[in-house]
């Protein structure tokens, strides 16, 4: 019998840790890795920072997470496949190949997919509905910053089937980015729905890395929520047959867990109906999945089913929103709460006076009632720290926030310390249109190799 | 006193400005018990604490899971929320905090 084909992840978000993915390829252990590392907020940011240097717009930490993983990659002939392309996937793989080359790597060959970046299909469409908020979509026209496609797997199987050791895309579902790979391999056509059935699940499963085998898990309180050696969780590794039956597991000796239980909460993550979570490839149901733990860090996925792909593809809108300003100061000992209570009046106070206005306002006491309301736990603890934020759209009035909290230190109630630097920030917000798929196109240019 | 934490465990994730979170059972008892008491009517009860609902709730009887999708939760979405946890990952250890009806023999 031939070993099933073996997917690993490389990265479940932006910043995620590099030296598990480095571990799987030197290990041998994966014949492509996935890198997912584009949030939903993402891709408008790269776009801004491509608009100031041509060169820029892709995934910041692609340089160093390509300098370490390529030579291993290279050794073990691991294709990689990864949206860290972000808003100029162009510029990412030119990056990629002049890493490579630093490595003597000069054969390396990379794809970058374009085509999800939709702005002006959707400028010329003033008239699509957000899906949010039920207006038109040129209520954000003014501000829009980008609009992009979630692309399916089509756009990454032409990436593929370029032969291009490194596959970068721009904006692209999650699990399309894992079933690509296997849909190449193997051969699937775009509706054979068990078969993409159980690849989207595979990459539903995989696409936040080491939230599959045993991060995001841990309750030291709770005997089962116990999770081994967790400084070295081992990222997760896809085996999928032919015919789609599929195992998840981890590399042997790394830490971390892959059991029912970490591969329960991961299957649910993100998801709505579980009988319908909708991609650009198919309509997955969840609802018939068994999970069988083998022990051993493996885990057997039975009973995924699928309808047919959507006709329109999911783009989202990403329009700058104003100013969001923030301040934080601590107070502790008796009567720490009553005093960041006055001290929050007193600031308001002095904003009000000074004639800012704020689109909305949060008084969060941390340490009581930051992260879950006022409903919950305990309200009086030792030491309480203060934090003031607001959404404006005036500059002037975000940077006040954070001035007037700061200046608790000496010109509030008794005792306030640790003040923070004021912060402010641009408001990124997003929504949705959908866009009939056949408006967009994906394209692929391919750099490096010799000649 | 019974809480959602001696019974199953939960996990957050964000899609806009709506939070799921879903609840797995220990076991078999404790999933009848999740399944019969932990209701959308009361998920929904704690979590008006935030702001946030309406809540729907979905089961997955094999896995012994629960799945709430809770709106509103996210203080507008994470770009635009002024909460300090704008993923409201900690949403699942709110979820874990719900105190279920004793037991009647």
């Amino acid at each position: 019998m031939t070993r099933p084909f073996r997917i690993g992840a490389g990265a479940g978000f932006a910043d995620d840790r590099i030296e598990p993915a480095v571990e799987i390829a030197e290990a041998g252990a994966a014949d492509v890795l996935v890198f997912e590392c584009l949030a939903e907020r993402t891709v408008a940011r790269e776009v801004l920072a491509r608009r100031e240097d041509p060169t820029k717009g892709f995934n910041p930490h692609l340089r160093d997470r390509m300098r370490a993983v390529l030579p291993a990659c290279a050794r073990g002939g691991i294709r990689i496949v990864s949206n860290m392309g972000g808003a100029n996937p162009v510029a990412a793989a030119r990056a990629t190949v002049e890493e490579a080359a630093a490595h003597g790597l000069t054969d390396l060959r990379c794809a970058a997919v374009t085509g999800d970046e939709v702005t002006d299909l959707v400028r010329a469409r003033p008239d699509l509905t957000l899906t949010e908020s039920g207006d038109p979509v040129e209520a954000i026209l003014p501000d829009l910053v980008s609009a992009n496609a979630y692309l399916g797997v089509e756009a990454v199987l032409m990436g593929l089937e370029t032969g291009a050791d490194v596959v970068l895309t721009g904006r692209v579902a999650d699990p399309s980015l894992f079933l690509a790979p296997a849909m190449h391999h193997y051969g699937w056509a775009a509706d054979d729905l068990p078969r993409i059935a159980a690849g989207t699940l595979m990459g539903h499963l995989m696409e936040c890395g080491n939230q599959l085998t045993g991060g995001c898990f841990a309750d030291p309180t709770r005997p089962e929520k116990q999770v081994p050696d967790m400084a070295n969780i081992g990222f997760p590794i896809a085996e999928i047959g032919p015919d789609g039956a599929l195992t998840v597991t981890k590399l042997p000796g790394t830490g971390g867990r892959v059991d029912r239980m970490t591969a329960t909460e991961q299957l649910l993550y993100e998801m709505h109906d579980p009988a319908a979570y909708i991609t650009p490839d198919c309509v997955l149901d969840v609802t018939g999945v068994d999970l069988h733990g083998d022990g051993d860090d493996r885990v057997r996925v039975t009973g995924a089913a699928a309808g047919p792909r959507p006709d329109s593809l999911r783009v989202l809108c990403a329009y700058a929103e104003g100013y969001i300003g923030e301040g934080q100061v601590g107070y502790a000992g008796v009567g720490a709460v009553e005093r960041a209570e006055l001290a929050a009046k007193v600031v308001q106070d002095r904003l009000k006076r000074r004639g800012f206005t704020y689109d909305e306002m949060r008084v969060d006491l941390i340490g009581c009632t930051s992260l879950h309301g006022d409903g919950a736990g305990p309200s009086d603890p030792y030491e309480v720290r203060l934090r003031i934020a607001a959404r404006t759209q005036s500059r002037a009035a975000a940077q006040a926030v954070g001035f007037e909290v700061r200046a608790m230190h000496v010109n509030g109630p008794t005792g306030g310390g640790g003040g923070s630097n004021p912060v402010v920030r641009d408001v990124m917000a997003v929504q949705s249109v959908f866009l009939p798929r056949e408006l967009v196109t994906p394209e692929v240019t391919v750099l490096g190799g010799r000649g | 006193m019974t809480r959602v934490h001696d019974l199953g465990h939960a996990r957050a994730g964000d899609k806009g400005n709506t939070s799921n979170i879903s609840v797995t059972a220990y076991d078999a008892a404790a999933w009848d018990r999740l399944r019969r008491d932990l209701t959308a009517e009361r998920v929904a009860e704690i979590f008006a604490t935030i702001g946030a609902g309406p809540v729907t709730r979905y089961e997955l009887p094999r896995l012994h899971a629960l799945n709430f999708v809770i709106q509103n939760a996210l203080g507008g979405g994470v770009s635009r929320s002024l909460s300090i946890d704008p993923h409201g990952k900690s949403l699942s250890a709110l979820m874990l905090t719900i105190e279920l009806p004793e037991e009647t023999l």
